[in-house]
């Protein structure tokens, strides 16, 4: 029974930690497929929201709930302004330019960071409403993960309205499918590539806010991360919203099961997921252009 | 009259390599230095065949130079501290595991090759990591004990030993490298860099290309770790680490891609300005670092040998 209930528990911290990774790669994945571009910075926007609701909240005594809309905004207002101001000049550069250029800016973020906040971890104060444990049919559950993954869940809802439901939405998938095709349509494919990036990039914000407490705050966390980003990314393919999700829990449960049962291997069952999921799709990655 | 490059050296080339052995004479007291951006020199050079001349995207180039540093450093440490005999070693498991992964990297396309490769050194790293009754783990590799070269020449605390040998290394891996680049082989990697599509045209085939130049690349990079064990007499964990290959990458672009120079001469400047700027402030040192990547994407291209070559016109030929 133990063990049903341990594994259960890890099914369930899995899911959660997937739900953020969904959260915070949701916006790579659509800009990557849109544009073709690697924006291995992408790590940074969800730290950068991590910052913004740490200052919210220990300086500005702002509460935990308006500190994630705050996170939001900043990470979507900083993202805005970079595309528009130095991203915007590299749409069309190699792959390797790209790589070059994104980096340059993930360890300008983190030199960033550590001067701002120092090397340290950040703590984060939880509303007691969201600490604690729910009891579900026998079950222990952390109520901070319930939370987390209803608000994945709201965030997936939304944006697959967006996507599918809406003018905007259409103009986002015939830009993925086709982008020559789309322009020629008049659809003016550097704008919604614009509205994308600032879109993801205030996910990331939020998810790097949400994921204080799960994936913790420091000013290594673009690096840190930057595999899982890319790897939901590359499973879940471009341009859905259903795609990365999966990716994402998948990712998630892996990765947490692999810890729990083999720490002695840890994170090498992660990366070998990835090898093998890789191989399995030769020609990349789902539903992206070669 | 031969199509093929000449393997004649130009007065560019002449003075390039005397700038190292002026150094000797003139910076004793900067002689670990000089090892070190000799040794990453060595480094970058190996990159430069995959980036450069095969333009693969790699984030985990570090693997080999890892494996290298451990088997140089774990032999050494079992009573095998002949140093030539160190290097072969290396030089051969580092070509072994670059010739059996370049079978995942040759398959997808950029971003495919790049999470792959960064996916391997990560396994490398964690490998090293868990493995800590026989790497050390974070702790490092420590009792690494060198004999002397031909028996005659020991590492010494003055690190002139060190700086020699690894001088002399570069020296014959580099002329390698270049007759490499210059031969048949070299250029049938220039057409695949030009037009990858086109090349099975003419009967030649991509993938036999990329696997053996990043066999040769991964080769390279294994004897690089192997000097750097052996003159530091010391293998730390991070020979593994995702900033070691992205620094290398760095260095090569900041050189030049596609010259075989440019891995070199990026070295020396990184190095010297890192040994400046990071006694500073560590942290300083890579905000300027992220800095001067971002400007060299957007303004400067070709890096160091590029401005060069537009100054004079008269340098190696990039191969184009």
């Amino acid at each position: 029974m133990a063990t049903i209930g341990s594994f259960i528990g890890v099914v369930f911290d899995g899911l959660a930690y997937g739900s953020l990774l969904f959260l915070i790669s949701i916006g790579l994945s659509v800009t990557l497929g849109l544009m073709n571009f690697i924006n291995l910075a992408h790590g940074a926007f969800a730290m950068l929201g991590g910052y913004a609701a740490v200052v919210a909240m220990s300086r500005l005594g702002i509460p935990f709930l308006p500190a994630l809309a705050i996170a939001f905004a900043v990470s979507g207002a900083a993202g805005a302004l970079l595309e528009r101001l130095l991203y915007r000049r590299m749409y069309r550069a190699t792959a390797l330019d790209q790589v070059l250029f994104t980096i340059g800016l993930t360890l300008m973020s983190i030199a960033a960071a550590t001067y701002f906040f120092g090397p340290a971890q950040q703590p984060v104060r939880l509303p007691t409403l969201l600490t604690g444990q729910v009891h579900v049919l026998g079950l222990e559950l952390g109520t901070y993960r319930l939370f987390l993954m209803a608000m994945v869940v709201l965030a997936t809802l939304t944006l697959t309205y967006l996507v599918e439901h809406t003018r905007f939405g259409a103009q986002v998938r015939a830009a993925v499918d086709n982008p020559q095709a789309a322009v020629g349509l008049g659809i003016n494919v550097e704008r919604v590539f614009s509205v994308t990036f600032t879109l993801g990039s205030a996910l990331a914000g939020l998810g790097g806010a949400l994921g204080i407490d799960v994936l913790g705050l420091d000013p290594t966390f673009p690096l840190k991360y930057m595999v899982y980003f890319l790897l939901v990314v590359a499973v879940g393919g471009a341009g859905t919203v259903r795609g990365p999700l999966v990716a994402a829990l998948i990712l998630g449960v892996c990765d947490v099961a692999g810890k729990y049962y083999v720490p002695q291997i840890g994170s090498f069952v992660i990366y070998a997921v990835m090898i093998a999921l890789l191989l399995l799709f030769p020609a990349g990655l789902a539903g992206r252009r070669a | 009259m031969s199509v093929l490059p000449t393997l004649k050296w130009n007065r560019f080339e002449v003075t390039f390599w005397l700038l190292p052995i002026a150094a000797f004479f003139l910076f004793p007291t900067y002689l670990t230095l000089g090892s070190q951006i000799l040794i990453a020199g060595l480094f970058a050079l190996s990159l430069d065949l995959i980036l450069g001349y095969a333009r693969i995207i790699s984030l985990g180039h570090a693997a080999f130079f890892g494996l290298g540093a451990y088997t140089a450093g774990l032999l050494a440490r079992h009573g095998l501290g002949e140093p030539l005999s160190g290097l072969f070693a290396a030089a051969a498991i580092a070509a072994l595991v670059g010739w059996m992964t370049s079978f995942l990297i040759v398959r997808g396309q950029d971003l495919t090759r790049l999470m792959v490769t960064l996916g391997i050194g990560l396994m490398f790293y964690e490998a090293a990591n868990q493995a800590s009754s026989i790497t050390g783990g974070v702790d490092g590799l420590s009792g690494v004990e060198m004999k002397k070269i031909f028996g005659l020449f020991g590492f010494g605390l003055d690190g002139k030993t060190a700086y020699l040998y690894s001088l002399a290394v570069l020296f014959i891996v580099f002329n390698g490298a270049r007759a490499l680049v210059r031969s048949p082989f070299g250029l049938s990697l220039k057409g695949v860099r030009e037009g990858e599509r086109r090349m099975p045209a003419i009967g030649a085939s991509v993938r036999h290309k990329l696997v053996a130049v990043y066999t040769v690349g991964a080769c390279i990079a294994g004897i690089a770790g192997a000097l750097l064990a052996q003159t530091t007499q010391f293998v730390g964990i991070d020979v593994f680490g995702f900033q070691r290959s992205a620094d290398i990458m760095i260095m090569l672009v900041l050189g030049g891609t596609g010259y075989l120079y440019g891995g070199p001469l990026g070295a020396a400047v990184f190095m010297i300005l890192q040994d400046y700027l990071a006694n500073l402030n560590p942290v300083y040192w890579q905000f300027w670092l992220g800095l001067l990547l971002v400007l060299l994407v957007l303004f400067a291209r070709g890096g160091l040998m590029g401005a060069l070559v537009a100054l004079s016109g008269r340098l190696p030929g990039r191969a184009r």
